[in-house]
């Protein structure tokens, strides 16, 4: 972007809203925005205690336990059913479905279910990323060039070498791309789920903080969690695009 | 089309009994209430390259596949060096129109693959699609993806995968029909140095006039709805020409205009 001639940096933009947020906050406007620079310092307090470590390692370990059973679930049967009609009859409506579908309004039920523990978080980040896993891979598989598979074949492939080395790896873009999204829907969903449950991880931080009006600290935690989030994505992207490149030309 | 029975009728006597490599016997094509194919019977001689020619419709890539055994046949044989065809085998060899490269492989594995399915051994494997990756053209390339290639380039990795499994038979489903013309050309005339080279039967489809007559040996007209041999040409042009001469020829030019006669009333 240029102003006046000149090239403004892409983080100015950041950098400008963060200077007014400072100076609301300078000024005193509102309790709920403190200064800017409180927060940061809030921040490096927080990071340092016990209760904040404690309960990020209770969150990654919910998100970790529910993302790698919506992985494992997600793309088998998001390949099986690009690949078998009746499979995709069976699952699809429901799949669709919940892809859209409020999931937040679910988690009540979890705990009644799963109880008020680290149980319902992970059940709520594996439903939270599961479906987009899920039409990913299918979309994935479904469109793998019907030309590559009749190249195998009629090069002598069998069926489990066509699915393994050309199905497979003609869908990777498409899976990867259903796990990106998937992994943001899971860091809502590890927030969401903590939050509801509001007594493990950062939902009883964020709790504690808003009943006791620490605005430093609730925003501290929520821009780690931003930044978190952000990283994450940007890790995945990262990864992908080294996938794509190889799979640029379809 | 009083012609086309009697061009069946004649051609096909003459064409039985020699080195029929391939033999296409009473193939019926029907895709539910919609017949794709008639009554084909063909025969495709060792080292000769047959182009099917037809309007968009006649069946002439479904013939191919037939033949490849990728899509079955309602009825009818195929045989293939004497025995009938059930599925694809290793005396066959496709090219497809679009290429059908696998986009996360480099030049050298994509050339390799059919050689990889076959179990050979890795570098030997590697050392043959090398061979085949060069005389195509495509020496120094060996480590790209096809997505770094040009669409001409792509399909010479395409005719190498198919050498490279050194079949019998090499299906080419309108190779060049994705090539821009320049490179077409010159494809056209690497084609027929491959065919020289090669000995091998091949099995060409297009629907460009032009270079069916610029590469075959035969020539097998289609028509559509449903699709029935309706002639058979032999183009007999004298090869030892330059190609620009060829092409400026009254004989080649002659076969253009009895074909471009002869598919005329379907075209629209």
């Amino acid at each position: 972007m240029t102003l006046f001639g000149t090239r403004i940096p892409m983080m100015a933009s950041l950098v400008f809203w963060l200077l007014v947020w400072e100076i609301v906050g300078q000024l005193d406007v509102m309790f709920l925005i403190p200064p800017i620079t409180s927060i940061v310092s809030a921040g490096f307090d927080l990071v340092q205690t016990g209760s904040w470590q404690d309960a990020s390692m209770i969150t990654l370990r919910s998100f970790l336990y529910g993302m790698s059973l919506a992985i494992v679930v997600g793309v088998p049967l998001g390949v099986l059913m690009g690949r078998v009609k009746v499979i995709d009859n069976i699952f699809g409506l429901w799949v669709n479905m919940f892809v859209s579908a409020p999931l937040s309004a679910l988690v009540p039920i979890l705990m009644i279910l799963f109880g008020m523990g680290e149980t319902t978080v992970i059940v709520t980040v594996f439903l939270f990323a599961v479906w987009i896993i899920v039409l990913d891979a299918r979309a994935g598989v479904m469109q793998v060039p019907t030309s590559l598979v009749e190249m195998g074949r009629s090069y002598g492939a069998s069926r489990w070498t066509i699915f393994s080395k050309i199905i497979l790896l003609s869908a990777l873009p498409e899976i990867l791309a259903g796990i990106r999204i998937g992994l943001i829907r899971g860091v809502k969903g590890v927030v969401i789920g903590q939050i509801l449950v509001s007594i493990i991880g950062y939902g009883e931080l964020f709790e504690l903080y808003s009943r006791s009006f620490d605005m430093e600290r609730f925003w501290a935690l929520t821009m780690l969690l931003f930044v978190a989030a952000m990283l994450l994505s940007a890790g995945v992207e990262h990864f992908e695009k080294r996938i794509e490149y190889y799979a640029g030309a379809r | 089309m009083a012609n086309s029975a009697l061009a069946r009728g004649d051609n096909l006597k003459f064409a039985t009994g020699n080195d029929a490599v391939v033999q296409v016997r009473d193939i019926f094509k029907n895709y539910g209430d919609v017949e794709a194919l008639r009554g084909i019977n063909l025969e495709f001689e060792r080292g000769k390259l047959t182009t099917l020619l037809g309007p968009s419709g006649c069946g002439k890539t479904t013939l191919l596949k037939i033949i490849a055994g990728l899509v079955p046949a309602t009825s009818g044989e195929i045989r293939v060096n004497g025995r009938a065809v059930t599925g694809p085998g290793p005396e066959r060899a496709f090219v497809f129109q679009d290429f059908a490269l696998m986009p996360w492989a480099t030049v050298l594995r994509n050339v390799g693959f059919g050689l990889e399915l076959k179990g050979m051994p890795a570098a030997e494997r590697d050392r043959t699609a090398r061979r085949y990756i060069e005389q195509v053209g495509l020496a120094g390339f060996e480590q790209k993806y096809p997505h770094e290639l040009s669409g001409g380039m792509r399909q010479r990795v395409g005719i190498a995968r198919a050498f490279a499994v050194n079949a019998d038979v090499l299906l080419l489903d309108e190779p060049f029909s994705a090539v821009d013309e320049q490179n077409r050309r010159k494809f056209q005339e690497d084609l027929l140095r491959l065919v020289e080279l090669e000995k091998k039967t091949f099995i060409f489809v297009t629907h460009s006039i032009e270079e069916a007559v610029y590469v075959s040996d035969r020539i097998v007209l289609l028509s559509p709805r449903p699709g029935r041999v309706s002639q058979i040409i032999d183009p007999m042009i004298d090869r030892s020409a330059s190609p620009d001469d060829i092409r400026r020829d009254a004989g080649y030019l002659d076969v253009v205009e009895e074909i471009w006669q002869g598919l005329r009333q379907y075209a629209e």
